[in-house]
Parts: structure tokens; sequence; C-alpha cells
């Protein structure tokens, strides 16, 4: 069995983390953590870097849990996930929630609720 | 002393409301665009070069200084937490900067950066305001060949100093003298490669080169390469020194500035050159000679202020002959002529008011520049998150704009777009801009100084060495090639020697 994760630096990420971990644990699956970035800007803070993807590594090492990090580049971070989870034919997909207003939803979308429409597998959705 | 009280007369026309305005805009808009990497102020003064169309020269010129001097202070922002250069001048910031930032100092970096930039532009500026117009007094009594013998040794000094390759920085000037070549001959009013088209008799107009090969280059290049892994930044308060950094910096910051003001000042300085020698002379005299790998706050206050100091000393040569050295300069230069100023040694008594009045807002650019950049360094650090699809997106839009305000003809549009693609195939060949815009620029110049020279001694070769400033300048180039070839031929053996 197989879980993706919806990864991204913060709150929101560290919490689907953490329930995957769980759900990994109660399942014995092997987790497949992705946190993508479209790459179209100098800075990405949601994309891990340095200290913080260190910690997430040795967090999941100390997890005993059967784990693989991807960082992926591509125009939509939702079809990296989907992309991710369609190739190791993953049973659940994990993602964080984080408050977006409704204009902010019409602008700049959400990853999560791509992900939820579009998943072909159940999706557990975590908030903060 | 005459020059003071020209320039207590500028300070009062800088210091109105409107032009200060105008001096806040120029500094925010030149930070902006000194943190971005690729964007620099050289585009952007050429994406601002319609405005001139219906804003006072004195006015436009503040603006265009404070982008001048606040892309120096943007790119060293971008260098030190983020390890990109925002500019090409704050390459060597970025060696002990972004060290000094992932050790826990990026506050003090920032501080030393900014400060050391006020203290060189400041001195620069004053040294500016004292050295151009003692030479452009000397400069009016050059005739037409020394003139000409002069912009030779800037077209070639600035094409075979700067950059690696010369054969590369030889074919980008040749092409910048081939576009200006284009249009009706002034003198015998024969067509010259207009192929056969009526639109280009007038000769293509320089904004749009300059917007074509700055902005749609570029646009173009970054689309090419649209997606990159982002890079890590070092998040950072607002910068503050302790004691402990002010006794070490303000020593580096006059040695940087004594470096960067003469660079800047001679044709072919440049700012690349000033930084490294800084960074080099800090290293050896640094008491800390343990830090510097690690992050030495010397290895970030000296090159600093060089940077600074040679942006100041570009304008020596810029306004007392006319002469830029540099892309902002150059297309500062431009601006001049579209209104109409003849850009020479006759500048400061024929725009005397612009001329001062342009010197006092660079004082006052570089104080708000100070006073914004210290509490609002954070601010600007967000800019980096912007996406650069709604980036470039703006930046094509008021290039086209810009090119087709010129004449309102479709034609410069499709001009924009032939030189935009000739800009994206130079970065791919990685063929220097700069010559190009200066071949641009000086080529009719030179070109008409020529043809005055020879026409004074009705056509013979030996009116061009009729001067005796003429003689010195053109034993000065062959010296200077010479020198070139035989310090590469000495070098070659040696490399290969470390090779082998």
């Amino acid at each position: 069995m197989t879980i993706v994760v919806g990864y991204v630096t913060g709150a929101p990420g560290e919490a689907a983390v953490e329930q995957a971990l769980v759900e990994a644990r109660r399942t014995g699956a092997r987790l497949v953590v992705v946190n993508g970035t479209r790459g179209d800007a100098y800075v990405d803070t949601r994309f891990s870097q340095g200290a913080d993807v260190d910690r997430l590594r040795s967090h999941l090492e100390a997890s005993g849990v059967q784990h693989e990090v991807r960082q992926p580049l591509g125009p939509d971070v939702a079809d990296l996930i989907l992309d991710a989870a369609e190739e190791v034919g993953a049973d659940l997909i994990v993602v964080g929630l984080r408050r977006r207003t409704p204009v902010g939803k019409l602008i700049l979308g959400s990853t999560a609720q791509r992900v939820l429409l579009d998943a072909a597998c159940p999706v557990l959705a975590v908030k903060p | 002393m005459g020059n003071i009280g020209h320039l207590a007369d500028g300070f009062a026309s800088a210091l109105t409301p409107m032009n200060l305005m105008f001096a806040c805009l120029g500094v925010l808009l030149g930070t902006a665009v000194g943190v971005l990497p690729g964007i620099g102020p050289a585009m952007t003064v050429a994406l601002l070069l319609p405005v001139t169309y219906n804003v006072d020269a004195a006015s436009a010129f503040i603006m265009f200084a404070g982008i001048y001097y606040g892309g120096m202070y943007g790119g060293s922002t971008t260098s030190i937490l983020l390890n990109t250069p925002g500019e090409s001048s704050s390459v060597v910031t970025a060696i002990e900067g972004n060290k000094m930032a992932k050790a826990g100092r990026a506050a003090q970096a920032l501080a030393t950066a900014a400060i050391g930039s006020f203290i060189a532009g400041a001195i620069g500026t004053a040294l500016l305001a004292l050295f151009a117009p003692t030479i452009a007094t000397q400069a009016v009594k050059l005739g037409d060949p020394s003139y000409l013998a002069i912009m030779v040794l800037a077209l070639v000094a600035v094409t075979a100093v700067l950059g690696s390759s010369k054969l590369r920085g030889f074919i980008s000037l040749f092409l910048g003298l081939a576009i200006g070549l284009v249009g009706i001959d002034s003198v015998t009013g024969q067509s010259r490669l207009t192929f056969g088209i009526p639109l280009l008799s007038d000769g293509i107009d320089i904004v749009v080169v300059a917007v074509a090969i700055f902005a749609i280059g570029e646009a173009l290049w970054v689309a090419a390469h649209l997606r990159r892994r982002p890079q890590e930044i070092v998040p950072v308060g607002r910068p503050w020194m302790g004691r402990e950094d002010w006794r070490r910096s303000w020593k580096p910051w006059l040695r940087g500035t004594a470096y960067g003001f003469p660079f800047g000042a001679v044709p072919a300085g440049g700012a690349e050159l000033p930084t490294f020698l800084s960074y080099v002379t800090e290293r050896r005299l640094t008491k800390h000679p343990e830090e510097f790998g690690k992050g030495a706050i010397e290895g970030v206050a000296g090159p600093e202020a060089a940077n600074n100091a040679s942006a100041a000393g570009t304008l020596v040569p810029m306004l007392s002959l006319g002469l830029p050295t540099n892309a902002t300069a150059a297309v500062m230069l431009a601006a001049m002529v579209g209104y109409g100023i003849d850009p020479g040694p006759t500048l400061f008594t024929s725009q005397s008011d612009l001329i001062w009045t342009l010197i006092a807002s660079l004082f006052i650019g570089n104080l708000l520049l100070l006073v914004l950049n210290l509490p609002l360094a954070p601010v600007w650090a967000r800019l980096l998150r912007t996406p650069r699809p709604y980036l470039y997106a703006g930046i094509l839009f008021f290039a086209s704009l810009g090119a087709l305000a010129v004449n309102l003809q479709w034609f410069d549009l499709a001009l924009l777009l032939v030189f935009g693609l000739l800009g994206l195939m130079m970065r791919r060949f990685g063929l220097p801009v700069l010559p190009l815009i200066i071949g641009v620029i000086l080529g009719p110049r030179v070109e008409s100084a020529m043809r005055k020279s020879l026409q004074l001694s009705s056509g013979d070769w030996s009116g061009l060495v009729s001067e005796p400033v003429a003689k010195i300048v053109y034993a000065l180039i062959v010296l200077g090639a010479v020198g070139l070839l035989v310090v590469g031929r000495l070098r070659r053996p040696t490399t290969q020697e470390v090779t082998s």
C-alpha cells in the first residue's frame, strides 16, 4: 500500500505529514512525500529547502516508516501531486488545508481543492 | 566658487515637491528592479523612455538618476539574501554577503552594504560635482579629431576590457554600429542599409533598439528558461550594525570608494573590476583572515562602496564628455538626445540648470535610498516571490507601448520583435549587450566627428591626427591593444602548465 502526501513548508504541510504517518503506521504503507513547486519565481517559501527539508527527512527517518521525498517542478502543483499518485498507484492522498478567502480562491485557486476533485483514490484532508 | 552657487540652485529646483516626488518614484523603482535578477536599471530606464515625451527634462533625469542609484542598492539585497546577484555589479558582494546571512548576520550585512553605499555615493557625487565641470571646460576646447579619438577609445575599451571574450564583444559592437548606420546619410543624402523600405530612412529609433535588446530579449530568454528550482532565501529583520561592525566597516567603505570612483570615471571602468579589486584588498588587509570565505563584514563593505562610487564615477565622462560607459548611462544619454539636448562637453554651459539639478538630485536620492532601505529590506526581499509570468507580462506590455509610442507606427513593433529576437540570440550565444547599445548610441556621433575632421583636412587621413590630444589617445589605444595581446600571450602558456 502507498500513501502520497502533499507537503508544503508551514503548518498545513506539517499537519498532513503527521496524519499520513499515523495512517502509514496503522496500515503499514509506504509514504511518498511530494513537495512540488511551479518554479517560476526566484523564491517559493512553500518549497522545502535547507533546514526545513533536513528536519522533514530526519522526522520521517525517525518514524521508521518506509518513505521517499519528491520535489518535482511543474506548471501546476496539484497536477504534480496527482501525477505522483498515479505513478506509484497511491491508495490514499493526504493534503493539508489552509485558510483561503473566496476571492483568493477565485484568483489563485486552491491546490487542495483540485486534488480533492481530480484524485482517482480517496483523499484525506487535514486542518492544521 | 561658481559651482557651489550652481549646486545650491540645483538643490533648490530638485527640492520642489514635484521633483522630490520623481526622486522618490525613481529610487523606489530602482531598488525594486535592482532586487530582481535579470531586470536592471538599464532596462527600466529604457522602458521609461516614453515618459520623456511629456515630462520635463529635469524631472525625468531626476527619476532616472534615482533608478540608477537605486539599482545598486537593490542588487546587494539579493546578493546577500539569495546568493544570486541582483545586478552584475553586486556579484562580489554575494561571496561574503550570503555567507554572513547564512551565519545569521544578514541584518549586519545589509546594514553595512546600505550605509557603505550611502557613504560611497555621497563622496562619489561630491567628486563628480568637483571634477566633471573642470573636465568639461577642458573638453570644450577639443576639436573634432580629438573628440573622435576619445570616442574610439571608449568604444574599444568598453568592448575589449569588459567580458571574457573579446571576439564576442567586438561582434556586439559592430552589430551596434551597423544598426546606428541605418537611414539617410546626413551629408550626401544617400540611403544606407534601408533595404528599400522607406520607413527605415529616418533611421532606427534608439528607444526601439534599447527596449528590444533589454526588455524583449530578456523576456524571451526568461520564457525559454521559465521553470527553475527556487532558491533558498535567508529570512531577515531590520538591518542594524553593532559597534564592532562599524569599527570593521568604515575603512573598507573608504577604500572601496577610492577604488570605485576612478574606475567608474575612465571609459571601460564599470563596476566589476573595482568591486573585485576591493574584495581582494580587504582580504589582504583584514585582521580577521579566518573569517574570509565564511562571512567577513569587510568583504561586503568594501565591494558595495566600490560599486556605488563607480556608479557616481561613470557619470563623470557621461556629463562632461557625453560618453556613456555603462548600459544605464547609455540609455540616459539616449533620453538626452530625445530631449534635443546635445550631449557633450557643452552640457555644463548650455544645460547648466539641468545638470546641476541632476547632481543635486543624486545627493537627495542617495539619502532617500538609505532612509528607505534600512527599514524596508524585508519588504524588498518579498518581491522575489513574484512569479515571473506576471513580471514579464508587465514588462512586455510596457515595452510594446514604449515602442509604439515612438511614432505610432506598427512598423516599430515589428522592429521591436526583430531586435528582441536579436537580443535573445545574443544571450543565447553569450554576446555582451553593452557594446551593442553603446555602438548604436555613439556610432552616429563617431561618424559625424570623423567626417567633420576629414572635411577640415579635405579628405586627407592625416586630419584625424592633427591635434596633440588625438595623437596621445590613439597612442594609448595602440598601447592598450598591444598590452592586451602581450598579456594574453603570456597568460596562455601558464594556464596550460597548470592544467597539464
